[in-house]
């Protein structure tokens, strides 16, 4: 009979070898799975994993992919430490999406500076906007943040296709539910002359090091570590639990809202009915398999930015569904999740009494 | 004007029964002290295999039978997870859903576009010939009369029986119930493949009945909804009734909408549900003593023998 012990102490190599074991044994179920789809397993592997970064355009896709999950995935775990459960971060996208889109069309053909800071504060706003709402509701009315964030996130799904398809449509655009293209003045810099890499992958890597700072540097990120780890502790020390749900909920919304505008003034370039993959989504397994931590959400990042390239490739080279993707996301989750017991637990033999 | 009214009161029927299923799976989960936000990975799965299955085998009741089975493989995955690997149930859940979403489109692939005949309706012999009253009440498919049949089943076993006693107290506290001898996994082993079982027939009845065809992720956040509808009935299988209907009125309203002359955008009529959870669930939750009185006090909490 094979049973779990409690550790006396969290293993802390566990901690680190867990993420890599789950990333291998994700790996060994995908071969399964190809196999069972009937694709041949090595060209799949290799079309998934090793074709789309083998190229500089490849790479910089991979920096495109990574940096709205990196934004949001610090942002949540940071929430998440605080057990302030934010998973509508993917409405929040779309708010800072549709309210920086609407500054570059109020200012269309208006080439100024000013134009892209003023898209990328009114993003700011608009996720935290969404985002207040889930925290509003928590601190006053006790409400579950899980559920309604998540049901905000149908909403604005529903509130872009409303817009792209009548107030924000192109004028010209023969009633496609699309808006105008921005203006350049309304477009990220690029930072990779011939790819589609932008200004967000240096403000991703800029997020990483403020998350690594708040929750290591500062007293507001050991109340929200502690708010996590012992609630009544947290409360018997002074702080503030409404604060708290607050911060996370509001740094969680801008960030999503900001990866929003940087999807829609980067590769995209207008407001379209769908401008994320769920990234908002693939950002919670980000944040989990970046253990909680800003430097271990740089990775995870990169890792799951590979998967959606891997399903891109899959499908044009062996006609795969795109669906592998999420398949694969949700299996790394489960995986990373199960050999989390390792770091609590060890397993021994019992013998059968 | 009778005959609108009439095929109105069936459409919410036909609303309403795959939220009261995943619903009531949920409710019991719950009362067992587990939290499993996956419900809407279950109704997916449910919904795209009982789909496959009828279509491939001609037959909606093999169908049923696959769409619960997959629902309980799920549920199966999520229990070994959070009961046996002591696996965070809020972590495990999303995962859960975001797995169901991919698993269930990739499955799904071959099916998209094809049309099903739906479910027979079972004719109540002599009942079903009343005028109105026999359409609205005895002529339907066979899982509404199953989901009202199996909301009274959970209150009678919940209130009623002596398991039922047994599984509230594991969800009250589960060191007490440990310290008594009972076997706290084991029931919520139990409890948690019922609420797959009952969300894959939910999942079953979008694909068979409400559509019938699949789409991609066509269950549009009504595993979500059927987690509010818990916390609205305050974990009472009796108001998750009335709370399912309720919800099954509001999401067709826009298909009526149109047909009463209103004239809103079609995507802000659709926001409705969605809009009405919040609101609903701000004033239960506001009550805090009542949340607190009803609520299982040990849920969402892990449990292991040793601790």
């Amino acid at each position: 009979m094979i049973a779990l012990q409690r550790r006396a102490n969290p293993s802390q190599l566990m901690g680190y070898l867990a993420p890599l074991i789950a990333f291998a044994l994700t790996l060994l179920a995908g071969l399964l799975l190809f196999a069972l789809l009937g694709v041949p397993v090595f060209e799949a592997f290799h079309a998934f994993f090793i074709e789309p970064i083998s190229s500089l355009y490849g790479l910089a896709e991979l920096g495109v992919k990574a940096a709205p999950l990196i934004i949001i995935g610090v942002a949540l775990s940071i929430g998440f430490r605080a057990q302030v459960w934010n998973i509508g971060a993917e409405g929040q996208l779309i708010l800072g999406g549709i309210f920086g889109a609407a500054v570059a069309l109020y200012f269309y053909e208006v080439d100024a500076w000013f134009v892209l800071p003023l898209m990328i504060l009114a993003s700011l706003v608009g996720g935290m906007l969404w985002a207040s709402v889930p925290a509003l509701l928590k601190t006053r009315f006790n409400v579950n943040e899980i559920l309604t964030s998540l049901m905000l996130t149908y909403v604005a799904v529903l509130l872009l296709s409303w817009l792209v398809s009548g107030p924000m449509r192109d004028p010209d655009g023969f009633n496609f539910p699309e808006s105008r293209l921005f203006h350049d003045a309304a477009l990220l810099p690029r930072i990779l002359s011939g790819t589609r890499l932008h200004m967000g992958a240096l403000v991703a890597i800029g997020v990483v090091v403020a998350g690594w700072l708040l929750l290591s540097r500062t007293l507001l990120g050991f109340a929200l570590r502690v708010n996590g780890a012992a609630p009544r502790a947290g409360v018997h020390a002074g702080f503030s639990q409404n604060r708290l749900v607050w911060v996370a909920l509001l740094l969680g919304g801008g960030c999503a809202g900001v990866a929003g505008l940087f999807e829609v003034a980067g590769p995209i370039g207008q407001l379209l009915p769908t401008i994320s993959p769920g990234y908002g989504f693939t950002a919670i397994i980000v944040a989990f398999l970046g253990r909680l931590h800003p430097v271990g959400v740089l990775f995870a990042g990169l890792v799951m930015a590979l998967s959606y390239l891997g399903g891109e490739s899959a499908q044009i080279t062996l006609n795969l569904p795109l669906a592998v993707t999420g398949v694969f996301q949700g299996m790394l989750l489960f995986f990373l999740l199960a050999t989390d017991v390792l770091i609590n637990y060890r397993i021994i033999r019992k013998q059968a009494s | 004007m009778n005959e609108i009214l009439i095929l109105t009161i069936l459409t919410i029927i036909t609303a309403a029964t795959p939220l009261v299923y995943a619903a009531i799976g949920e409710l019991v989960v719950e009362r067992s002290g587990v939290l499993n936000l996956g419900v809407e990975g279950m109704m997916l799965a449910g919904a795209v295999c009982s789909f496959a299955t009828a279509h491939y085998t001609g037959s909606g009741m093999a169908g049923i039978v696959a769409g619960m089975l997959a629902g309980v493989l799920m549920a199966l995955l999520f229990a070994f997870l959070t009961l046996s690997l002591q696996s965070s149930q809020v972590a495990t859940g999303l995962a859960l859903t975001i797995f169901g979403v991919g698993l269930s489109a990739l499955i799904g692939q071959p099916l998209v576009g094809i049309a099903f005949d739906g479910l027979p309706s079972l004719n109540i012999p002599l009942l079903s010939n009343l005028p109105v009253v026999g359409q609205l009440l005895f002529s339907h498919d066979i899982l509404v009369y199953g989901s009202f049949i199996l909301v009274a089943a959970v209150a009678w076993f919940l209130n009623k029986s002596r398991a039922g006693l047994v599984l509230r107290s594991i969800g009250d506290s589960h060191n007490a119930a440990h310290a008594l001898g009972l076997k706290v996994i084991r029931v919520r082993y139990c409890a948690t493949l019922f609420g797959g079982a009952c969300a894959g027939i939910g999942g079953s009845y979008l694909s068979l009945v409400y559509t019938p065809m699949w789409v991609e992720n066509m269950s549009a956040g009504r595993g979500w909804i059927a987690l509010a509808l818990v916390v609205f009935a305050v974990w009472q299988p009796g108001r998750l009734l009335l709370g399912a209907y309720l919800f099954g009125g509001i999401s067709i309203l826009q298909l009526h909408a149109q047909a009463l002359g209103i004239n809103v955008p079609s995507q802000l009529m659709s926001m409705l549900p969605y809009a009405t959870t919040i609101l609903v669930l701000v004033l239960i939750s506001r009550d805090r003593g009542r949340i607190r009185r009803n609520a299982p006090a040990s849920i969402g909490q892990a449990f292991h023998p040793t601790t």
